[in-house]
């Protein structure tokens, strides 16, 4: 927490958690997702699904879906924008269970080609701060606040070292670090935050080893 | 970033710098930023809350309807002289209303310390702001002060959070508007010339006096009776402030009484806390407009 986190920031109104937090879980997903989204289907959970329509949370996931920031005075308009830039958008609610935060949503994305979907689900935890929950079912608890890299890669010994390895040659220092798997010998993920940015050609160099399903990086910076 | 009151006025003693300068050196040092660029952007804030101020519409209406045009109303009784509380009060209430209901609305506020209580500090400072310049304060000063004051609001926040909250859903609205006005209160000592004891008593004399408020949004939303408090907020925070100026001082020191604050905010029972079960929320009017906010069918 800083000074700016008390007297700011600014936003649209009228709720950090409601308003704020939910454009910021629109534009992570939209970051995570990396290409153009041409539907979504956004299902809110417990407050969001309640309240979520009088403090404008619907429109405020779809204009960080859009790349509108917290601060711009279009949020209230995301819904027009949106279909003006050819994306569709459905609504609906969904139960995440009683261990889910009560300002969460799941929202599923589809890109051009009928490969490119991801589900993403994340929480307004307070103050406009948010966490992203789960990426396509598989646990990934991160904050959206510094650079994260994401790794899906088979359940085998020497994964994670040639991930840091990477790091370390790059002079990027781990602030997180998280592993999870399905089961023995299955399927794992990694979700590392960064105090810097990873260079793009190292996600590909990742991305092509043996092993590794999948490479996802968020990066927080503009754009 | 500082967690109580005692060590700020200590370090104040010791250091020989006013309470804004000792609240910035510290964030930029956690923060690794210089103080010029911290100044840039506290002043920026200044910037940011007067256009939440002027970018009322008095047409305008939120969602649900519930909020619209009431500080158009304050303003139309103060043009015509008919505000028992008179001109200047008069402006804090309308500001105070202006910036909340614009938060309402889905316009672009500061939220300091949250969104619902976004209108306190704006309707303190810029209408103090107005009225030192109607007396001939040197404009540049003047901006110089405010942006020092935001600092000594940023501050008092930081200790309040440290040692309470400054969420509705952990300790209520005293966590909300009373942590606005606590906040307001010493920024508003501190623009009068006031010394740094006077600022911390005004900040435990506004708390004392909105302790115990509890957050109870009808349908959950931020508009009722969110909106109307920070009236409360701002106008507490003034009384509060000239009460330290006048040299009344708090019989209480400011750390125990925002420890005071956790106290009850943890006493209290979780439908008076931003849930919208208890207080005005439980009423039949309020159930009513829960009701009818909650059917089926977004957007």
């Amino acid at each position: 927490m800083n000074i700016f986190d008390i007297v700011g920031p600014v936003m649209v109104g009228p709720s950090s958690s409601h308003t704020a937090g939910a454009v910021r879980i629109g534009s992570v997903s939209r970051k995570l997702f990396g290409k153009s989204i041409r539907s979504a289907e956004i299902l809110l959970h417990g407050s969001f699904a309640s309240s979520g329509r009088g403090h404008g949370t619907d429109r405020a996931l779809v204009a960080g879906l859009i790349g509108l920031s917290v601060d711009d005075p279009r949020i209230p308009e995301a819904l027009e924008l949106a279909e003006k830039q050819g994306l569709s958008v459905t609504f609906g609610t969904i139960d995440l269970g009683e261990d889910a935060h009560p300002n969460s949503a799941c929202l599923r994305l589809h890109g051009d080609d009928e490969k490119d979907a991801m589900e993403i689900v994340a929480s307004s935890i307070g103050g406009g701060r948010i966490m992203i929950n789960a990426i396509d079912g598989l646990a990934a608890n991160f904050s959206g606040d510094c650079p994260t890299l994401i790794v899906h890669n088979l359940d085998q010994p020497g994964h994670v070292a040639e991930v840091t390895s990477m790091l370390q040659h790059k002079a990027v220092n781990i602030a997180t670090m998280q592993l999870y798997r399905n089961g023995r010998g299955g399927h794992a993920v990694m979700v590392i935050e960064c105090d810097q940015e990873i260079p793009t050609d190292s996600l590909t160099w990742l991305s092509k080893l043996e092993g590794v399903e999948k490479v996802t990086y968020y990066s927080p910076a503009e754009g | 970033m500082y967690t109580s009151f005692s060590d700020l006025l200590a370090d104040g003693k010791e250091q020989g710098l006013p309470l804004w300068q000792l609240i910035q050196q510290d964030d930029c040092r956690e923060g690794n930023i210089s103080t010029e660029e911290s100044w840039k952007r506290m002043a920026a804030m200044y910037a940011a809350m007067k256009a939440s101020d002027s970018s009322y519409d008095g047409k305008q209406k939120s969602r649900s309807g519930l909020v619209g045009g009431e500080a158009e109303k304050v303003k139309r009784a103060r043009e015509k002289g008919n505000l028992l509380v008179g001109d200047f009060l008069g402006r804090v209430m309308e500001r105070a209303l202006r910036v909340a209901e614009n938060n309402a609305c889905m316009k672009v506020i500061v939220a300091a310390p949250t969104a619902g209580s976004c209108g306190v500090l704006p309707a303190v400072l810029i209408s103090l702001e107005e009225k030192y310049l109607g007396e001939g304060r040197n404009p540049e000063d003047l901006q110089h002060s405010l942006v020092e004051s935001l600092y000594v609001a940023g501050g008092f926040g930081g200790i309040i959070a440290a040692r309470a909250s400054l969420a509705g859903a952990e300790c209520g609205c005293q966590a909300e508007i009373g942590s606005a006005s606590s906040m307001a209160a010493g920024a508003a000592v501190t623009l009068a010339g006031g010394s740094t004891e006077e600022a911390v008593h005004a900040a435990a004399l506004a708390m004392k006096s909105l302790m115990g408020l509890v957050c109870d949004p009808v349908a959950g939303l931020v508009e009722v009776p969110c909106v109307k408090r920070n009236v409360i907020g701002a106008v507490n925070a003034l009384t509060a402030a000239d009460m330290a100026l006048s040299g009344i001082r708090s019989k209480i020191p400011a750390d125990q009484v925002m420890d005071a604050m956790r106290s009850v905010g943890r006493e209290m029972n979780e439908d008076l806390r931003e849930t919208g079960l208890g207080g005005v929320a439980a009423t039949e009017t309020g159930k009513a407009v829960r009701k009818r906010m909650t059917k089926p069918g977004l957007q």
